[in-house]
C-alpha cells in the first residue's frame, strides 16, 4: 500500500503539556545524542493525541528530536501502525487476516466490516465513527480470529459475537476485551490441562482485561 | 592496521588487504563484478544483490561482494587461502535471478529513455538477463517527482538502489531525499516533493544506474552514441574539475565529470554541468570597432589595424580575466612587454603576493583536506566558491575533522565552530593557536580574506600559522588566476597602480570589473557582457570549450583542457588573436602554433607544462601586518551568475532566481 | 506430558498473582544475586551445558552466542537487546510471558546482561502489544522499586538498567539487525552481516539480541541446573518449550511442554485433538509462517524439535503450530502467507522486494486456478531466486512456505488450474 501524508492536514501540532513531559522522559532512556531512538514512541504518542498521524505532528516530533523531516517521514510511512489519514472517531477496527485467523473465520469478520462500516479499508463510515482495515498477524493466534481496537484485543470471535461487539460500540458501550468464548486467556477452551494449581486462584479477569476495565470498559 | 592476505579468486591467487571488499579485490584483478547499488564514493548499501559471488566453504548461499571484506573470509582447510568464485553456477544464477527481478517492474521503454545506450541496467540485461519475461502480472507504476529544472524523474524506472539518497545525504549534505513506505511500494522521494537545495544535485543523474533520474536540460536532445566526447577542465571555479564535454556537430550538448581523485573525485557542481546553454547565447561572433560611439561590426583586418594604432597611442595596461587559459595570458604578457606596458590579473583587487607561490597558492593540496584533523576557513564560503571542494571538507568532517571558521556565517552543510567575522577575531584565534603544534591543521583562505581593506593582515596571520605546521590553501574563484600569477602577470602595487597611468587597456576576458572611464579599451572575449560594453574594439574569442588550454587550479596543479568544439562565427582562439595582433604591430611573437607557444613557455615556466603535477611551494611568510579591524566578507553573491557564460545561460538564470526565493539557513556553531 | 513442577512459566495463563510478590512466591528472583556472583563464565557455561537453543526461530545455541561478546571492554558499552517483536504468524508465546509472567523475563535480563557485561538492556516489543507493554512496564517499575534493577541491581554488585521500547507495526523488526535499526530510530531495514551485532550492534556497540523466551528461561535453568533442563527433549534439542497451537484443533492454546514431544501428543493432550479427529488432519505448519508445512503423512510421526523438523524439510521455528484440517484450502492458506510477506518486505533488497510480490501474485492466481500448470515450476524457480539471495532471512521465509506447498500439495494446485480450464 502506498503510504503518504493525507491530502488534508491540520495547521499545526503541539504535544499537550503532559505528553511533552512524557516525551522528554522517554528521551532519557537512550544514550546522549541518540534521542532519535525515541521517534516511534513519540510519533505514537502524537497519534494517540490526535487520533491519526498528521504532517504537522510528524514534523513536530522530528524537530523535537533534532531529526530531518524526511527521516521522520520515512519512519511514519514505514510502520503501518501509523494512521496517515483520519480514522473512525469511535473505533478503528483492525481485523487480523493472516493464516491462523483466516482459517478460523477472519474473512467473516472482514465481511461484517464491509457491510457495516465501509466497503473499503481505511474508509471512514458515513457516520464518521468507524473505520476498519485488515492487518497482519497480531500475535494472538491461539485465540483466533481476533481484532484489535485501540489498545485492546478482542479474541475468539465469530460473526455473531463480532456483530454484538460492533453493536456495543455503536451504543457507546465500552465492551470488555478478551475472549468471546469465555476463555481467561490462552488456555484450552475445554478446560485447563496444565498449571491447574493456578487455575483455582484466578481472578475474574486476566490482567490485560483488568487493565481495560480499570479504564472504563465494562 | 590493514594487513595483506592471500585470497583466491576464480582460481587465481592474489594478495589483498583485510579491509578491502571483495568487489575491490576483483576490480584490482580486472575481474568485473556487476553492480547497481555499490558506488566506491558512497556508503555500502548492499541492496541490489547484483554483485553476489560464491564463497567456497562458506554458507551455502552467495555473498554480496560489495560488502564482504577479505578479513571476514574464513581460510580453507589447513589454512589455505579463502576462495571466491565470481563465475560459478551459484554466482551466475543468483545474478540472473536478480536481473529478472529488477526487470519485472522496470518499464521496457529503452527506445524513449534518455539513459539508453549508457544504462547499467540495459547493459547488464544483455549480459545476464534472460531473453523472455515470465512475469505475467501488471507492472508497477510510480509517480514522478518534480525536482526542479535540472533533474528529470521517471520514477517507474527506479530500481531503489538508493544511490541518489546516499549521495544527497552523505556528499551533498542535504536531508531532503529518502525512501518512504516499504516493500514493493517503497518510493524514492524528496520530502514532499521539495526541489533539492544543493548545487551538487546534478551528480545524482550520473549516479542513477537507470533512467530514473536524467538531465532535464539535455532531455531528448541527443543519443549518447552520436556525441563527440572530449576531455576538458572546468573553469566555473578555480578547483579545476575534470570534465568531459560532449558535443554534436558544433554544439556542446552536455558536460559530465571525469574522475580525478586529487581534484573533483567524480563530482561537479550544477554550474559546471549545466552552464552549456550559456555557450550559445550572447556570443561575440565577429570583431567590432566603435564608430561614432557605436560598436560596429567590422573585419578582423580592420579591427587588428585599429587596435594596433590604439596600442601605439599611449601607455598600455593589459588585464587577464578569470576564464582565460595560461597560453593566452602568456602571449598577452609578451605582447604587453614589447609595448612596455603593465600587466595585471588581480582584477578583483585582492592582495595576492607577487612571486610568492606559497602566498598565492599555499602549501597544501586539495587532497590534504581528506586527512586534516582540523580545518580553519577564513573569508570563504566554499559552498559558493567551490562546491565540490566543500563536499570534500564535509567528508572530512564526517570522518571526524573539526571545522572552524572566521567570516560570514553560512550554511556549509556541516557543523563548524564560528569564531567571528572580523580581523580581530582572527587575531584572537591565532593567539590561542600559537601555543599549539598545528600539524594536521589546514587553513583555507578565501578571496574574501584577501580584500584590499584587510591590508594583507589575514594572509600574513595564516602564513604565520602555517609556519607552525599548518597547511595553507588559498581558495581562488577564478580559473585563470593562478596560472596568470605563475606567469608574473601582475603589477607591483596592484590594479590601481596598473590602471593609474593607463591610456589604453587591453582587456582579455575581464567581465567582473568595471573599467573606469578614461582610457581606450580593447576587449577580447567570448560574450557580450560587461567587458564588451565598455570596449572600443572587440575581438571575438573562443570560450573554454572551444580551444585547448592549460589552467592551473587553486592548489597549483596545471591541467590540460582539450578543444571540444569550434569557436562561434569569426571568433578565434585567444592565443591566436594575440599572435595575429603582434604581427599587425610588426613585432611578431615567436610562434605560429599553440604547440610552439607551449614549447617556448615551457622553457621559461617549466612547471606549467608538467601537467597534473603539483609543485611543492616553500613557505615564504609575509610580514605580519596588524591591519585595521575590518569585516571579512565573502566574494560571491550569486553562485549561479559568476561569469559571462553563466550569465548567458537561461538555466543559470532560473536557478539564480529560485535560490533567491529560498533563504539559506545559518549553521549553528558547533564545538 | 511435562509435569507442572517442571514448568518454568508457572503463570503462563495469568491466573496466578502476576505481581512481583506473586513471582517471588513462585520461586522467581530467588538467590539471583548468588547466581550472578558465580561469575560470567559460570553462567555462560551453564547455559551452554543446558543445551538451550534460541527460541526466536533460528535455534542458535544461546550460551555460545553470549560467549561472542567481547571479554574486555574497549570503552564502548555492551547492550542486551530482547526481541519481543513476536510477529511471526502463528506465534503468540512471548506475549504470555510478558503479560503474565514478566518477572521471568526481567530476572533473565539482569542475569543475561551481567553475563554479557552489559549494564543496559532494551526490550523491543511489537507496537500492537499495548496491554502487554503496560503490564511489562509495570513489572519493570516494580523491579526498580524493589532494587532488583538499577544500581547494584538485586544486591548483585552489578548495575543494570532495563528499558522497554516499542515498535509500530513491522514484522521485519523481529529480524535482529532490523530491530536494532528501528531501535535507533530508523526504518527497520536489516543490516548486512558481518559485522555481527556482537562486534557492532546497537549504536555500533557490542550487542546480543535474544528472544524473550530464550532469556526468560535462563534464571530457572541456573537455579535448577543445566542437567535438569537438558533432561527434557532429545540430544541437541533440549529443554522445555512454549508451543502455540492455532487453527483447526478443538482447543487451541499456548502451552509449555517438553521439547521433542510428538506433534500428535501435543495436539491430543493439550488441544483436545484435531477438529474432526486426527484423520481429518490435512497439514500442519509446525513452526510459524516461515517454515514449510507438513502433510498429514509426516504429521503422524512428527517430533517437535529443531532436528527432526529440519530433517523433514521444515523447521521448529518459533514452535507456532498452525493446524489445518481437510476443509482447508491449503493453497489459499499459503497464499495468505505470501500476502503477509509481500506486505512485510522492507523493500530494501531486490529479490525480496520484487520477488515477494511476484510470488504472491502467482499464488493468487493459483488460488483461483487462473494459471498454467507450467507456472508451478516457474513459481518454484522464483522462490529459489529469492532464497539465499537477500540481506536477511525474510526472503527465505517468504520462499519456504511456497516451496513446501509445491512439494506436498502440487496436485491441489494442478487440480485448481485444471478445474478452471475445463468448464463445468
Ligand atoms: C524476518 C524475521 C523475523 C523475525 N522475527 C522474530 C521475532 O519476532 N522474535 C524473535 O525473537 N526473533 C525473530 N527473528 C529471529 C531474530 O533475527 C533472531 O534470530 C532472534 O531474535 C535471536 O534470538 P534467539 O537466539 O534467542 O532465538 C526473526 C528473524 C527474521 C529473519
Ligand atoms: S532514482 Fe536512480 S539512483 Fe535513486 S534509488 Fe532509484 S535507481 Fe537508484
Ligand atoms: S553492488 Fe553489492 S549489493 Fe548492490
Amino acid at each position: 500500500m502506498l503510504r503518504r501524508f493525507h491530502h488534508t492536514q491540520p495547521e499545526s501540532f503541539a504535544f499537550s503539556e503532559e505528553n511533552r513531559k512524557w516525551a522528554e522522559a522517554q528521551i532519557t532512556k537512550y544514550p546522549e545524542g541518540r534521542q532519535a531512538s525515541a521517534i516511534i514512541p513519540l510519533l505514537w504518542r502524537a497519534q494517540e493525541q490526535e487520533g491519526w498521524l498528521t504532517k504537522p505532528a510528524t514534523e513536530y516530533v522530528a524537530d523535537f528530536l533534532g531529526m530531518a523531516h524526511i527521516r521522520a517521514y520515512e519512519v511514519a510511512t514505514f510502520y503501518f501502525m501509523f494512521q496517515l489519514r483520519p480514522v473512525g472517531t469511535t473505533a478503528h477496527i483492525q481485523v487480523c487476516g493472516t493464516t491462523s485467523c483466516m482459517i478460523c473465520g477472519a474473512e467473516d469478520l472482514v465481511e461484517v466490516c464491509k457491510e457495516r462500516i465501509a466497503e473499503k479499508p481505511h474508509q471512514v463510515s458515513p457516520c464518521g465513527r468507524f473505520s476498519w482495515e485488515e492487518v497482519e498477524c497480531l500475535g494472538a493466534c491461539a485465540n483466533a480470529p481476533m481484532v484489535q481496537i485501540g489498545k485492546d484485543y478482542y479474541e475468539d470471535l465469530s460473526r455473531a459475537s463480532f456483530e454484538t461487539l460492533l453493536n456495543d460500540l455503536q451504543d457507546n458501550k465500552k465492551p470488555l476485551p478478551g475472549s468471546r468464548k469465555g476463555r481467561f486467556s490462552s488456555e484450552p477452551e475445554s478446560g485447563i490441562k496444565s498449571l491447574s494449581e493456578m487455575a483455582r486462584q484466578k481472578d475474574e479477569f486476566s490482567p490485560a482485561v483488568s487493565l481495560a476495565q480499570s479504564e472504563g470498559a465494562s | 592496521m590493514s594487513d595483506l592476505r592471500k585470497i583466491i579468486v576464480d582460481g587465481i591467487e592474489t594478495e589483498a588487504y583485510g579491509d578491502m571488499t571483495l568487489i575491490q579485490v576483483c576490480e584490482q584483478m580486472g575481474i568485473e563484478i556487476p553492480r547497481f547499488c555499490y558506488h566506491e564514493r558512497l556508503s555500502i548499501a548492499g541492496n541490489c544483490r547484483m554483485c553476489l559471488v560464491e564463497i567456497v566453504g562458506g554458507p551455502p548461499k552467495p555473498a554480496a561482494s560489495c560488502a564482504m571484506q577479505v578479513k571476514d573470509l574464513r581460510p580453507g582447510p589447513e589454512g589455505a587461502p579463502p576462495q571466491v568464485k565470481t563465475r560459478s553456477d551459484m554466482a551466475r544464477s543468483a545474478r540472473e535471478g536478480v536481473m529478472e527481478f529488477l526487470l519485472i517492474n522496470h518499464p521496457l521503454d529503452c527506445p524513449i529513455c534518455d539513459q539508453g545506450g549508457e544504462c547499467d541496467l540495459q547493459d547488464q540485461a544483455v549480459a545476464y538477463g534472460v531473453d523472455f519475461s515470465r512475469y505475467k502480472e501488471a507492472k508497477r507504476a510510480v509517480d514522478d517527482l518534480d525536482l526542479g529544472p535540472l533533474v528529470e524523474t521517471h520514477m517507474t524506472r527506479c530500481i531503489s538502489c538508493t544511490r541518489c539518497v546516499r549521495f544527497t545525504t552523505e556528499v551533498a549534505g542535504i536531508t531532503q531525499m529518502g525512501q518512504s513506505g516499504r516493500g514493493e511500494d517503497a518510493e524514492i522521494t524528496s520530502y514532499l516533493n521539495q526541489t533539492l537545495n544543493s548545487n551538487l544535485q546534478g551528480n545524482i543523474i550520473d549516479l542513477c544506474p537507470v533512467g530514473a533520474l536524467t538531465s532535464k536540460p539535455y532531455a531528448f536532445t541527443a543519443r549518447s552514441w552520436e556525441l563527440e566526447k572530449v576531455e576538458s577542465i572546468d573553469v566555473m571555479d578555480a578547483m579545476g574539475a575534470n570534465i568531459r564535454v560532449d558535443s554534436k556537430g558544433r554544439r556542446v550538448m552536455r558536460i559530465l565529470p571525469r574522475n580525478h581523485d586529487g581534484v573533483n573525485e567524480e563530482w561537479i557542481s550544477d554550474k559546471t554541468r549545466f552552464v552549456w546553454d550559456g555557450l550559445t547565447n550572447q556570443r561575440l561572433d565577429r570583431p567590432f570597432v566603435r564608430i561614432d560611439g557605436k560598436l560596429t561590426p567590422c573585419s578582423w583586418d580592420r579591427a587588428l589595424e585599429e587596435a594596433s594604432h590604439m596600442l601605439k597611442s599611449g601607455n598600455v595596461t593589459s588585464l587577464a580575466g578569470d576564464l582565460v587559459p595560461v597560453e593566452a595570458t602568456y602571449a598577452l604578457g609578451q605582447l604587453t612587454d614589447s609595448l612596455q606596458g603593465q600587466k595585471e590579473c588581480r582584477v578583483d583587487n585582492v592582495d595576492l603576493p607577487i612571486g610568492n607561490r606559497s602566498g598565492y597558492v599555499g602549501t597544501a593540496t586539495i587532497e590534504d583536506i581528506d586527512v586534516a584533523k582540523r580545518i580553519l576557513l577564513i573569508g570563504t564560503n566554499p559552498v559558493n566558491e567551490a562546491p565540490v571542494l566543500n563536499a570534500r571538507i564535509r567528508a572530512s568532517w564526517l570522518a571526524g575533522c573539526n571545522i572552524n571558521m572566521i567570516g560570514e556565517p553560512v550554511d556549509l552543510t556541516y557543523d563548524y565552530k564560528h569564531h567571528g567575522t572580523d580581523l580581530l577575531s582572527l587575531q584572537k584565534l591565532a593567539r590561542t593557536l600559537d601555543e599549539e603544534d598545528l600539524t594536521g591543521t589546514l587553513i583555507i583562505v578565501g578571496q574574501g580574506a584577501l580584500q584590499k581593506q584587510l591590508e594583507n593582515s589575514a594572509l600574513s596571520i595564516a602564513m604565520k600559522l602555517a609556519q607552525k605546521g599548518a597547511g595553507l590553501l588559498i581558495l581562488h574563484t577564478a580559473a585563470g588566476r593562478v596560472g596568470a600569477l605563475d606567469l608574473g602577470f601582475a603589477a607591483e602595487g596592484g590594479l590601481d597602480v596598473a590602471l593609474g597611468s593607463a591610456e589604453v587597456i587591453y582587456n582579455m576576458g575581464v567581465d567582473e570589473y568595471d573599467i573606469p572611464a578614461g582610457p581606450k579599451v580593447i576587449y577580447q572575449g567570448s560574450h557580450g557582457d560587461r567587458g564588451a560594453h565598455r570596449a572600443d574594439i572587440i575581438f571575438p574569442a573562443a570560450a573554454y570549450t572551444e580551444e585547448s588550454g592549460i589552467f592551473v587550479n587553486t592548489e597549483g596543479r596545471p591541467q590540460l583542457a582539450l578543444k571540444a568544439s569550434f569557436p562561434v562565427g569569426e571568433a578565434k582562439e585567444n592565443w591566436a588573436i594575440i599572435r595575429a595582433l603582434s604581427g599587425t604591430l610588426n613585432s611578431p611573437l615567436g610562434y605560429n602554433s599553440l604547440i610552439q607557444l607551449r614549447e617556448q613557455m615551457a622553457k621559461e615556466f617549466p612547471h606549467l607544462m608538467e601537467i597534473d603535477m603539483i609543485q611543492e611551494n616553500e613557505l615564504q611568510p609575509i610580514e605580519v601586518t596588524v591591519g585595521n579591524n575590518a569585516e571579512i566578507e565573502n566574494v560571491i553573491q550569486d553562485f549561479y551568475l559568476t561569469n559571462p557564460i553563466a550569465r548567458a545561460s537561461a538555466i543559470m538564470a532560473e536557478l539564480s532566481y529560485r535560490s533567491k526565493t529560498t533563504t539559506g539557513e545559518i549553521n549553528e556553531a558547533a564545538a | 506430558m511435562l509435569a507442572d513442577k517442571d514448568r518454568i512459566f508457572t503463570n503462563l495463563y495469568g491466573m496466578d498473582d502476576c505481581t512481583l510478590a506473586g513471582a517471588k512466591k513462585r520461586g522467581h528472583w530467588d538467590g539471583t544475586a548468588d547466581l550472578i556472583k558465580k561469575g560470567q563464565d559460570w553462567i555462560i557455561t551453564q547455559v551452554k551445558e543446558s543445551g538451550l537453543r534460541g527460541r526466536g526461530g533460528a535455534g542458535f545455541p544461546t550460551g555460545l552466542k553470549w560467549s561472542f561478546m567481547p571479554k574486555n571492554s574497549d570503552g564502548r558499552p555492551h547492550y542486551l537487546v530482547v526481541n519481543a517483536d513476536e510477529s511471526e504468524p502463528g506465534t503468540c508465546k512471548d506475549r504470555e510471558i510478558m503479560r503474565h509472567d514478566p518477572h521471568t523475563l526481567i530476572e533473565g535480563c539482569l542475569i543475561a546482561g551481567f553475563a554479557m557485561r552489559s549494564n543496559v538492556g532494551y526490550i523491543y516489543i511489537r507496537g500492537e502489544y499495548i496491554r502487554e507493554k503496560e503490564l511489562l512496564q509495570a513489572a519493570i517499575d516494580e523491579a526498580y522499586a524493589d532494587g532488583l534493577l538499577g544500581k547494584n541491581a538485586c544486591n548483585s554488585g552489578w548495575d543494570f538498567d532495563l528499558y522497554l521500547h516499542h515498535g509500530a507495526g513491522a514484522y521485519i523488526c523481529g529480524e535482529e539487525t532490523a530491530l536494532l535499526e528501528s531501535l535507533e530510530g530508523k526504518k527497520g531495514m536489516p543490516r548486512m552481516k558481518p559485522p555481527f551485532p556482537a562486534g557492532s550492534g546497537l549504536y555500533g556497540c557490542p550487542t546480543t539480541v535474544n528472544n524473550v523466551e530464550s532469556i526468560a528461561v535462563v534464571p530457572t535453568i541456573l537455579r535448577r541446573g543445566a542437567t535438569w533442563f537438558s533432561s527434557f527433549g532429545r540430544e541437541n534439542n533440549t529443554g522445555t518449550k512454549i508451543f502455540a497451537i492455532s487453527g483447526h484443533v478443538n482447543s487451541p492454546c499456548v502451552v509449555e511442554e517438553s521439547m521433542s514431544i510428538t506433534l500428535r501428543e501435543l495436539i491430543d493432550k493439550h488441544c483436545d485433538g484435531v477438529r474432526g479427529g486426527w484423520d481429518n488432519l490435512k497439514a500442519v505448519i509446525p513452526g510459524g509462517a516461515s517454515v514449510p508445512l507438513l502433510p498429514k503423512a509426516l504429521c503422524d510421526d512428527a517430533i517437535m524439535d529443531f532436528d527432526w523438523l529440519r530433517d523433514h524439510q521444515s523447521g521448529l521455528g518459533t514452535a507456532a503450530v498452525i493446524v489445518m484440517d481437510q476443509s482447508t484450502d491449503v493453497v489459499k492458506a499459503i497464499w495468505r502467507l505470501s500476502k503477509f510477506y509481500k506486505h512485510e518486505s522492507c523493500g530494501q533488497c531486490t529479490p525480496c522486494r520484487e520477488g515477494a510480490g511476484w510470488m504472491m501474485r502467482v499464488m493468487e492466481r493459483f488460488v483461483s486456478g487462473e494459471a498454467d500448470i507450467e507456472e508451478i515450476d516457474t513459481l518454484l524457480r522464483i522462490t529459489k531466486q529469492v532464497e539465499g539471495h537477500t540481506i536477511c532471512a525474510l526472503g527465505d521465509a517468504a520462499a519456504w512456505p511456497v516451496q513446501g506447498l509445491i512439494r506436498h500439495f502440487r496436485h491441489e494446485i494442478e487440480e485448481k488450474i485444471i478445474r478452471e480450464k475445463v468448464p463445468a
